[in-house]
């Protein structure tokens, strides 16, 4: 049988269409971007036309705005230590939020190491942060905020315009991790109004080890690696220009079918949703109903832990993720679970189902149909279930 | 990540349930690291006539109850006793290190049920498992850092061991 794969925010298939142009970049065998002769030039036309591409793909009106890396985790580590380090004459003061990835907490927590001081606003149920509390938290200090896009974890969509206001009225820099947004819903840095915006190429189907930092021109970063003047001086090292080359076909490809990859995912996540109450029962989907990504859905499920039920579904060839610590090699429940007032037990009950555009609505039907079978034997394990429901009887 | 062996008894756990007329229970439970754990057993002639378990954790941790209650089943009291968390480990084929604090769990919670069978035979009383009244749980609260297996005291989410947010 084959796999259903649910789990595209740990990895997306390449596009055959992004394959084959990066099997040809190989087969060109192009030289380095950086060299004043023709075969330097050649690679040098390739990366520009992939820089025009992505910065296409979040309207950039510069395609120099965009900085290739590689990867979300690296263009996050730019974003927030190139500002802190670039900016430290002026203030050592960072805003962010309670639910942000690790990659921002633990370059937060590397700066402070640095003596710069770190504001964490909370987030309501749902996950959002409000942008009142954002504008409380900036002080004269204040060099940076960061607030993700959307969350990894529940799919929870950022009132990112609305505190980007904020920031250009207090003259200070607004980043956004937007690494699960980009290609995924459309994304316009004008619109949004943000300095500085991650991304990475795999969540709208390119290679995975390729990302691009959006920097607003005029805006100074220092760079994580010294060395060469690459990237405009942003990020030394000779460029990955295959992957690279990937994510500008990755890019094309994704502003050709958004609207059509938008559809069917809200399809899925819908169908998903409405079913969902006829074969489980006591669960809690996580994540604002309104302002969510269209591609997850975060369910905690009372009494179980939720690397048992990966485990269960992967015997049945179905993949999905889980927020849960056991699974994550953490020691406690996620920070953004907790954080949306879920308790440890039910954080550690969560799957996060992320479609891509290769799913049917026979997959989820599949998905469902063992997932009811696997809660059930896991529950029939679990003391939690047992007590609860000794306690239920007594009651009654 | 996980050894043949503890997928099988993931996978088809021995033992799985409640006695309800059991001689001594023991319940460990965990809230920090999310694991959660019972073990039942019925006593004759100081022998384990019989052992279920009903557990709340990962695959890690559902293999390590049935292994234990196999490993458990039929010797006398004092062998029981004797039983380590690396028995369990071992048996299992090992665990990936940031899982062995599971099979922690497992022995504490044998020794506790076994503990309370003595305490209910000296006529102690017996402590309500619904109720406010809770046995001492304190030496199986701890957590371990899953990294590189420091002890991580409640309420620190950094471990001291290998500097690493947990």
């Amino acid at each position: 049988m084959k796999i259903i794969n649910l789990d595209h925010i740990s990895a997306t298939p390449v596009l055959p269409e992004v394959q084959e142009a990066m099997i040809e970049a190989i087969k060109m065998n192009y030289g380095n971007p950086s060299s004043q002769h023709k075969i330097g030039d050649k690679a040098a036309e390739a990366l520009n036309a992939a820089r025009e591409s992505v910065a296409r793909l979040i309207n950039s009106p510069i395609p120099k705005e965009v900085v290739f890396t590689s990867g979300g985790t690296e263009s996050v580590n730019l974003a927030v230590k190139g500002v802190a380090f670039a900016h430290s004459n002026k203030g050592n003061h960072i805003v962010t939020s309670n639910v942000e990835h690790n990659v921002i907490l633990r370059s937060l927590r590397r700066l402070k190491m640095m003596d710069y001081h770190v504001t964490s606003v909370p987030v309501d149920e749902y996950g959002r942060v409000n942008p009142d509390h954002v504008a409380k938290a900036i002080k004269d200090e204040t060099i940076l905020v960061s607030i993700m896009h959307s969350n990894n974890e529940i799919g929870t969509i950022q009132p990112i315009e609305e505190i980007s206001q904020i920031t250009k009225e207090k003259k200070v820099l607004f980043h956004t991790d937007a690494v699960d947004s980009v290609g995924v819903v459309p994304i316009d840095v004008q619109k949004l109004g943000v300095d500085l915006l991650s991304f990475a190429s795999n969540p709208f189907y390119g290679p995975a080890g390729v990302g691009g930092l959006y920097i607003r021109r005029g805006i100074k970063v220092w760079p994580l690696l010294d060395g060469g003047v690459q990237e405009n001086n942003k990020r030394a090292g000779s460029e990955n220009l295959i992957g690279i080359i990937g994510m500008g076909v990755a890019a094309e490809l994704t502003l050709r079918d958004m609207d059509s990859r938008l559809s069917h995912l809200k399809k899925l996540r819908e169908k998903l949703l409405q079913e969902l109450p006829q074969y489980l029962t006591e669960y809690h989907i996580n994540g604002h109903p309104e302002y969510c990504l269209p591609n997850l859905v975060s369910v905690s499920i009372k009494y179980i832990e939720g690397e048992s039920v990966v485990l269960m579904l992967d015997e049945d060839d179905i993949a999905v993720s889980t927020r849960s610590a056991c699974a994550a090699g953490a020691l406690q429940a996620s920070h953004v679970l907790l954080s949306i007032g879920r308790d440890f037990a039910d954080a550690q009950g969560t799957m996060v189902i992320t479609f891509g555009v290769n799913n049917t609505e026979d997959d989820i039907h599949r998905f469902l149909t063992v997932l009811k079978d696997s809660v059930k034997t896991l529950r029939e394990i679990s003391p939690l279930y047992t007590q609860t429901n000794a306690a239920k009887a007594a009651q009654a | 990540m996980y050894s043949k062996t503890v997928m099988e008894h993931f996978k088809t756990p021995k033992n799985v349930g409640v006695l309800d007329d059991a001689d001594g229970v023991g319940e460990l439970g965990n809230p920090l690291c999310g694991d959660m754990m019972t073990i039942y057993l019925k006593i004759e002639e100081e022998h384990i006539k019989d052992i279920k378990f009903q557990t709340f954790g990962c695959g890690a941790a559902i293999a390590v109850s049935s292994m234990l209650t196999e490993i458990a089943k039929g010797k006398s009291l004092d062998e029981a006793k004797q039983i380590t968390n690396k028995d369990v480990a071992e048996a299992l084929e090992g665990l990936p290190k940031n899982k062995l604090h599971c099979s922690n769990l497992g022995a504490d919670a044998l020794q506790m049920a076994i503990k309370d069978y003595e305490d209910r035979k000296a006529g102690k009383p017996k402590v309500k498992a619904d109720g406010e009244e809770k046995p001492d749980q304190s030496h199986g609260e701890k957590c371990y850092c899953p990294y590189c297996d420091t002890e991580i005291p409640e309420g620190n989410t950094f471990c001291k061991g290998c500097t690493l947010e947990v």
